[in-house]
């Protein structure tokens, strides 16, 4: 029964006549395959979809994906889908943003619309670098980084995209890494399902201002040691040989290995990323190398009333009690007096 | 004391009377008491005639205290009545007014050419509740039902209309009401038992107005209902994006309870996302407003660049008040004028509206939504905190009698139209909203190919989309009405003046002919573009005086929209309107 929705569109329905003009290598290219392969799978319409931006190279993405599209101005993507997907509801609505766009001049913007709940899926590009602009730091470089607005390395702590989403009381939090195309659609499937702002961050790489940030987790000889893809109802393993694991132990996570000092699958945490409770999810967010394996996956999909939803909830409840139906009703409403 | 205020002016407009009200309050909530910063007071002018301005100088002045009497004794007229609060004139008081000696009337001049009315105000409140069960802070709050009291005996309005207004105040909190009734009448038989030897005043029905159904309205309260109205002619939902600030707050908060008109109101996290989201809205169909005051249209100058290039409708409110910076927020200006007009990178050409009255902010942000929808452009609607808190009698319209709204939506059977597709004569692009197979595009802020909507950075081709977008704000000329000349037929002298200023003006210009003087306005309310009459009119007079509330801003507009001849300026930066009788003397100046 699924098939006729799922093969109504194909990838190439959501592709436009525009040439793609990332630099060789860029890993957005990645991230817009898989959103196109979702957006293909998800059976929503070219013209029920919007994808909106802000600035910088991954803004650019909207020109490159065949529905309807905005590129805004800088930082305010979140802001414009926010007034899109207030304004009707129907549409589906992505915005598509950048470590710079979301995280320096849109912060604002994206932590409120990740309190308020609107139902958009918000794909964030962390390069770890400003592109466009040519190679100055952003909020997610890492602390000492030489660029080029840092000759002497950056003196500031960044952001982590996922403990600020955690900040801003975000129901959804999923990452993804340019290079795995399966973990990748996985996720953006997931976000596109839950209803609220479905906050991915993207890990991708800029080949030329910023070239191997991710490579610690993308080396492909290492990537499935180095990372852990979080599934709702699976066991927490991970590894090349699939035997490593998350516990608890007191209140921290733990790397153990199965089979070793006793440890069974069962003592393997199970992923709940529905839980409304937001510490572990918080710990996993956290988790880095070389102590840990760094998630991927959904690794929080909570449900809640959207923005939207209890808008326009809020105005059919005031509308059925409401005797002020047209503007004439309104006009009498008034205290009034002839003269 | 604003409550007493809009009581009695409302009270007034029901007995048949225009009125025209202008509350100056301080931008702290709760200003020391007492203090010259701290007053806080309502100025009502009453006609029997057609009136335009809240007045000059008071007839009647209801004191407080003695910072009330300091700040407002320059505003008061010759003969004038003042009802001060005995019990709030003490030594302490005094001196918190920066008084030196204990008689203030002394010290101010006026002791000779006032009629004082001392009245306990206080103790006589409490003497006139003193069986209710209230705490003393309720029991003093009631002051101003006393003086309200006072003052329908000083203007002979019966008391029982007094009362059944007030039943309607309060009909849901009869104990509120029982106490303010009580003091009310207190108040005004205490008046009838002065026996003083005091005129009372008799404001008629005033005859000159139309005949018609009226409600009293303050401007910012107009101004959301003028949205309301041009969202129902048009059929779209109504998205207002707004971020609190005074004195603009109002509208938001109007449009907020306007949930049975289906309203979609967002108060943003700033005033950048109170723009951003409404271009969303209007990206995705709606009817989509953002309002602000003083720093609030700086900060929402980039959007309003975006919406410029995107093509889009949308209309933006700013509510004026005294700037730089954040200036005086309670104060009113016409200081954001070439702001408005110009202050935005690029060639950003943008549609620009002045309301004149409180009232008729109803007309232009109704007609802001209509250029707005029918243009594909950004308008920008300025009022002020002048007409924005003030209000004044309104002549209740039909939805019937209203214009038609026809937004440029794409026509039907046009397919796979570019992001720029326009109209070719007029250049007004098509709103082409998502939803319709087959019109996918892309809209945004970089510059497009005027054919493709394609990203382009192609020289000939970006002089062309500049052209493009002027000449579709320049076209809207066709929509606005031609300029109109009040006052003498052969005057030498043209009056100019631009959106709140008119009252005062026509006031001075009516005054000024009733004194055989020969004198003309010519009064603005469409400034971008100018009534297409404007240079034919402005070229006929042999001097032209250009009055606003700013250093010169239209004046320096006008200069180069119609050059070639002197514009004398006008000018007034206080944070307060002009008085009519300081344009009279100036206007006469002129006419040596």
């Amino acid at each position: 029964m699924d098939t006729i929705e799922k093969t109504q569109y194909t990838v190439n329905d959501f592709k436009s006549d525009q040439l793609v003009r990332w630099c060789p290598g860029c890993g957005d290219y990645a991230i817009l395959a898989a959103m196109q392969k979702v957006m293909a799978d998800i059976g929503v319409a070219p013209e029920k979809t919007v994808v909106v931006s802000g600035i910088g190279c991954s803004s650019r993405l909207p020109y490159y994906v065949n529905s309807y599209g905005f590129h805004g101005i800088h930082g305010r993507g979140a802001a414009i889908a926010t007034g899109v997907k207030v304004a009707n509801p129907d549409l589906t609505v992505w915005q598509v943003t950048g470590d710079g766009d979301c995280l320096a001049i849109g912060g604002n913007h994206f932590i409120h619309s990740v309190r308020r709940n609107i139902d958009i899926n918000v794909l964030i590009f962390n390069n770890q670098i400003y592109g466009l602009t040519k190679g100055q730091y952003s909020p997610t470089t890492l602390k000492g980084c030489i660029t080029n607005s840092s000759p002497f390395g950056t003196i500031e702590e960044p952001f982590r995209p996922g403990e600020l989403t955690m900040g801003a009381r975000g129901t959804f939090f999923g990452r993804v890494l340019d290079v795995d195309m399966k973990s990748s659609h996985m996720t953006m499937l997931a976000a596109t399902k839950h209803k609220g702002t479905s906050v991915v961050e993207c890990l991708v790489n800029c080949v030329i201002f910023h070239d191997g940030a991710h490579k610690y987790l993308s080396e492909k000889t290492t990537r499935e040691d180095r990372t852990i893809v979080l599934e709702h109802g699976k066991k927490m393993i991970f590894g090349k040989n699939r035997d490593k694991g998350l516990i608890l132990e007191g209140l921290n996570l733990k790397v153990v290995t199965i089979g070793e000092n006793g440890i069974t699958e069962n003592d393997i945490l199970t992923h709940d990323a529905k839980t409304p409770d937001p510490t572990l999810h918080l710990k996993l967010i956290l988790m880095s190398g070389p102590e840990y394996p760094v998630a991927l996956g959904v690794i929080r999909d909570v449900e809640a009333e959207t923005y939207n939803d209890a808008l326009t909830k809020q105005i059919a409840d005031v509308q059925a009690k409401s005797s002020v139906k047209t503007f004439d009703d309104l006009i009498d409403s008034v205290e009034q007096w002839e003269m | 004391m604003q409550l007493t205020g809009t009581l009695f002016s409302n009270l007034s407009a029901i007995l048949g009377n225009e009125i025209s009200t202008f509350p100056d309050y301080p931008s702290e909530i709760r200003a020391p008491q007492g203090t010259l910063f701290g007053v806080s007071g309502f100025q009502v002018h009453l006609g029997s005639e057609k009136i335009y301005t809240p007045g000059d100088d008071a007839d009647v002045l209801v004191t407080m205290n003695p910072a009330a009497l300091k700040v407002n004794a320059k505003g008061i007229k010759k003969h004038s009545i003042i009802i001060f609060d005995t019990d709030a004139f003490g030594k302490k008081e005094l001196e918190k007014a920066q008084f030196t000696t204990d008689n203030p009337f002394e010290e101010l001049k006026i002791s000779d050419t006032v009629q004082l009315i001392p009245v306990a105000l206080t103790s006589l409140t409490q003497e006139s509740l003193k069986d209710f069960d209230m705490d003393n802070k309720s029991v003093l709050r009631s002051k101003n039902m006393f003086a309200l009291g006072l003052v329908c005996w000083l203007f002979n309005r019966p008391i029982d209309a007094a009362i059944h207004f007030l039943s309607g105040k309060f009909k849901n909190k009869p104990k509120v009401l029982e106490a303010n009734v009580k003091v009310l009448v207190d108040g005004f038989n205490y008046g009838h038992n002065l026996h003083l030897n005091v005129s009372t005043f008799q404001v008629n029905k005033s005859d000159s107005t139309p005949k018609g159904m009226y409600t009293s309205i303050s401007g910012n309260k107009a101004t959301a209902w003028g949205l309301i109205a041009a969202s129902k002619k048009a059929n779209l939902e109504l998205f207002l994006g707004s971020y609190p600030i005074t004195p603009s707050s109002d509208i938001m908060q109007e449009l907020a309870r306007r949930k049975d008109m289906g309203v979609k109101v967002m108060q943003s996290e700033d005033e950048i996302a109170g723009i951003t989201t409404a271009i969303g809205a209007s990206f995705a169909g709606a009817l989509a407003a953002t309002n602000t005051s003083g720093p609030g249209i700086a900060l929402k100058s980039e959007a309003i660049g975006l919406a410029v290039m995107a093509e889009l409708p949308l209309v933006i409110v700013d509510v004026m008040r005294g700037g730089p910076s954040t200036g005086l927020p309670t104060k009113t200006e016409q200081t954001d004028l070439l702001q408005a007009m110009y202050g935005r990178n690029g060639e950003s050409p943008v549609v620009v509206l002045a309301a004149s009255t409180p009232a008729n902010c109803f007309h232009y942000a109704f007609m802001a939504a209509k250029i707005a929808l029918e243009y594909s452009t950004p308008v920008v609607l300025l009022t002020d905190g002048f007409i924005g808190n003030g209000s004044s009698l309104w002549k209740l319209p039909k939805f019937a009698d209203l214009p038609e709204i026809k937004p440029h939506y794409v026509k039907s059977g046009m397919t796979g139209l570019s992001a720029t597709a326009r109209d070719p004569e007029t250049k007004i692009r098509y709103w082409n909203i998502p939803g319709v197979p087959g019109l996918e595009h892309r809209n945004g802020g970089l510059e497009k190919n005027y054919v493709t909507g394609a990203v382009s950075t192609e020289a000939l081709n970006h002089q062309r989309m500049v052209d493009a977008r002027q000449a579709k704000v320049n076209y809207v000329v066709n929509a606005i009405p031609d300029l109109k000349v009040e006052g003498s037929a052969d005057a030498d002298l043209l009056v100019i003046g631009w959106g709140s200023t008119y009252g005062h003006l026509k006031t001075a210009v009516l005054d000024l002919n009733e004194q055989g003087k020969k004198v003309a306005l010519a009064h603005f309310t469409y400034i971008n573009p100018l009534p297409k009459n404007t240079a034919e009119v402005i070229t006929k007079y042999k001097k032209v005086v250009v009055c606003e509330l700013n250093g010169g801003q239209f004046a320096t507009l006008l200069r180069t929209k119609v050059p070639g001849r002197e514009y004398l300026q006008y000018n007034k930066v206080q944070g307060q309107p002009f008085s009519s009788a300081e344009l009279e003397e100036h206007i006469s100046s002129l006419l040596k």
